[in-house]
């Protein structure tokens, strides 16, 4: 499968494995796809796992995937931009998920995200300037016993209002 | 592991029952609202109460009254305790010796519980999803060694096709044919996929029952592969969903442990190994075609049919290929027998539907109904109608694929054909409720909103058809659109609806088209003047 990199490609094969090498994170990678047998089929997990050891999944990363899972470096790049749940572009300090499914919707979660987005200058998918604070839209996390329902570092808040979320993101900003 | 050793755990488990039993609800939404945090404090207050030889705090599943959350029930005073926090959870455990507690209380009685019947939801709440031993205490895995023993193939497929369980994924294809259409293909390697990728936004059936009873899943997989022949299972599950995908490794280990999973599962000659395949936020990987693809970690691209999983799926495989609550009814249906579950429900539409209720209604959660329930008597009696005294203008079910169902048809019973006939479908079982503040249009246009953006590309009605779509939705909610606006978008809805190439795209029009159907006079309200309708509508303000 490598045959298909023209040189200059593998000379940049070579500087993302010596890159890895340097890096206890890509060693853990490395061990995840190992438990998956170096399974073509796992690419999915393993990109999962990527992205847990390092926040997003940059060029490098994802050449370095291509390369230990052999496949062609365009499958793993299609992969990594087709599904939602990845993410090419570093994130903030902390993140701000907001959910968007039906039953948040219309308990009002769009007005969530215009005070969000006006008080901090900061669109659905961006980053604040100061690096502090990623907003991102989720489509439905399966509370919507609770809605609207907001993910702040990972941990689901129920029954948001833009008041609170306002709150919480100060709180972040402020520190 | 024999039937002998299974009735042994049961017994000991039984026996270790302590006196009062104390459930406490550790599902998605009561986590999230510090369910954890009160489960620890009642430890500690009932070890501060040297009660810890009678009293046992239980982790359990999904309660069912999310919007209440925390719940705690105890079963000895007959008490449903909402909205606990840590503060007051000790205060439960003083009840238990005469004091007062000070957490609210809700009837458990009530007609949103009383009015349940569960199949699939049996276990939900009850037993720990963390323990298999507590599923086997409620006669777990007792189906599955029956099949195993005393069963054909054959007469599995048969069973199946008696009950009359339909997919519970929401097209209601009949379950019995496809288990007999997968165990007919030839093929030495089979597979059996459970749909967990509930993507569906405003549903959380299939979460509840994955982190409130994994195991039963796992026991209908292991039914359905002995009838098809297969030897290996994949579940493939959202990533949104953590906790259920912890519970699901949790079950899984522990089932491989008691071989439960695994090489000759009750000493018999049968192998059945289970995956867990997490998804990456793709909601045309519900499709069939597309979630295979995505579990051969490609991109969940649908794919035209036939051929069918059936025959060549996975891995080009025979593959078969249902929803979690289609597999979590199996293990019931073979303990109870496929006569007992043909009974319940309408002439075509058998069982049970657990329908995750959400919007503006005043209690929230799961309820699971037969099925031919009237959709008044769901969210009037049990859901208990609109908070605030509003009124309920309209049901959605079925998500994105869906429509509403406006509140003169409250009357219709849910079932297959019956929602069919207005336009909607039952799909997965969410069911937003909407009253007098929501805007039919813009809720149109969320859908459409969300359709183009999941759509994945691949035939260009879809592609493109719902961003046009999309365009047309929002011109018309900025009161920019013209009478000939609303005709395109028919028109649009017809193309998309009959070419393309799967699910997402064909049944994306249904939210416009039944908001369309019921709701018309909103969008004309939002329309300009134009040569056929000279005076427009767009100054009247709207309603």
């Amino acid at each position: 499968m490598n045959a298909c990199f023209a040189k200059p490609q593998k000379k940049r094969i070579q500087a993302v494995l010596d890159l890895a090498s340097g890096d206890k994170r890509y060693k853990i990678l490395e061990v995840h796809m190992k438990k998956h047998q170096y399974r073509q089929d796992a690419l999915i997990e393993v990109l999962h796992k990527a992205q847990e050891l390092f926040g997003y999944l940059e060029d490098d990363l994802l050449l370095f995937v291509s390369v230990k899972l052999k496949l062609p470096p365009s499958r793993v790049f299609g992969v990594a931009t087709f599904y939602h749940f990845f993410q090419l572009q570093p994130q903030g300090e902390h993140t701000c998920v907001v959910c968007l499914g039906t039953a948040c919707y219309v308990k009002g979660a769009d007005k969530i995200i215009d005070a969000i987005t006006r008080k901090f200058n900061v669109r659905p998918g961006e980053t604040t300037a100061d690096n502090q604070v990623s907003l991102l839209t989720a489509r439905c996390i399966g509370a919507c016993g609770i809605a609207p329902a907001v993910v702040y570092d990972g941990t689901v808040t129920p029954r948001t209002t833009p008041e609170s979320a306002l709150e919480q993101i100060n709180q972040w900003v402020q520190k | 592991m024999i039937l002998n050793d299974l009735l042994q755990i049961k017994e000991k488990e039984q026996a270790a029952r302590k006196k009062i039993v104390l459930r406490c609800c550790l599902a998605a939404g009561c986590m999230s609202s510090g369910s954890k945090g009160v489960k620890e404090q009642l430890e500690k207050a009932v070890a501060e109460a040297g009660l810890q030889n009678d009293v046992e705090v239980r982790g359990v599943g999904c309660m069912k009254l999310c919007c209440e959350g925390p719940l705690v029930a105890d079963d000895s005073n007959d008490a449903l305790y909402v909205k606990v926090n840590s503060k007051n959870a000790p205060s439960i455990i003083a009840a238990l010796k005469g004091g007062k507690a000070e957490a609210d209380q809700t009837d458990p009685h009530a007609p949103f519980f009383a009015n349940q019947f569960s199949i699939v939801l049996a276990n939900s709440g009850l037993v720990d999803p963390e323990r298999v031993e507590s599923y086997i205490a409620a006669d777990g895995y007792q189906a599955l060694h029956e099949v195993l023993h005393e069963m054909t193939p054959k007469e599995v497929v048969e069973t199946m096709v008696k009950c009359g369980l339909r997919g519970r994924g929401g097209a209601g294809f009949p379950t019995g044919l496809k288990w007999g259409t997968v165990a007919k293909s030839a093929g030495a390697k089979k597979y059996v996929i459970c749909n967990a990728d509930e993507g569906d936004p405003g549903a959380f059936m299939d979460r509840s029952v994955l982190e409130s009873d994994p195991h039963s899943v796992l026991e209908g997989m292991a039914i359905a592969a002995y009838a098809v022949g297969a030897d290996q299972g994949y579940i493939y599950v959202r990533a949104e969903y953590p906790l259920a995908i912890a519970r699901l490794q949790i079950a899984i280990k522990q089932a491989k442990q008691m071989s439960l999973l695994g090489a000759g599962i009750f000493e018999s000659p049968f192998n059945f190994n289970v995956d867990l395949r997490i998804g990456a936020g793709a909601f045309v990987c519900g499709e069939e075609t597309a979630l295979m693809s995505s579990v051969e970690g490609k991109r969940g691209v649908p794919r035209p049919r036939p051929p069918f999983p059936a025959e060549s799926g996975l891995f080009g495989c025979p593959t078969l290929l249902n929803n979690v609550e289609t597999f979590a009814n199996v293990p019931t249906i073979f303990r109870k027998g496929a006569d007992w579950f043909a009974k319940i429900g309408t002439e075509k539409s058998k069982g049970t539907k657990v329908f995750a209720l959400a919007g503006k209604i005043k209690n929230t959660g799961l309820l699971e109904v037969p099925m031919g329930t009237p959709l008044r008597a769901i969210v009037e009696e049990m859901g208990g109608g609109a908070p605030d005294g509003g009124a309920i203008k309209a049901v959605q079910t079925g998500g994105p694929s869906g429509g509403c169902i406006p509140a003169q048809h409250l009357d219709t019973p849910v079932d297959y054909e019956s929602l069919g006939k207005l336009g909607s479908i039952m799909g997965s079982g969410g069911m937003i409720v909407m009253d007098d503040t929501t805007n039919m249009v813009e809720i149109a246009r969320f859908f459409m909103e969300f359709c183009m953006d999941e759509s994945c590309g691949k035939c260009i009605p879809c592609r493109a058809g719902t961003t046009q779509m999309y365009r047309l939705l929002d011109k018309i909610a900025n009161r920019q659109a013209t009478a000939r606006d609303i005709e395109k978008l028919e028109e649009l809805c017809d193309l998309v609806r009959n070419t393309s190439l799967c699910g997402l795209g064909q049944t994306a029009p249904n939210p416009t088209l039944s908001t369309l159907r019921f709701f018309r006079h909103e969008y004309e309200a939002l329309l300009l003047p134009d040569r056929h309708n000279p005076n427009g509508n767009g100054s009247v303000k709207h309603v």
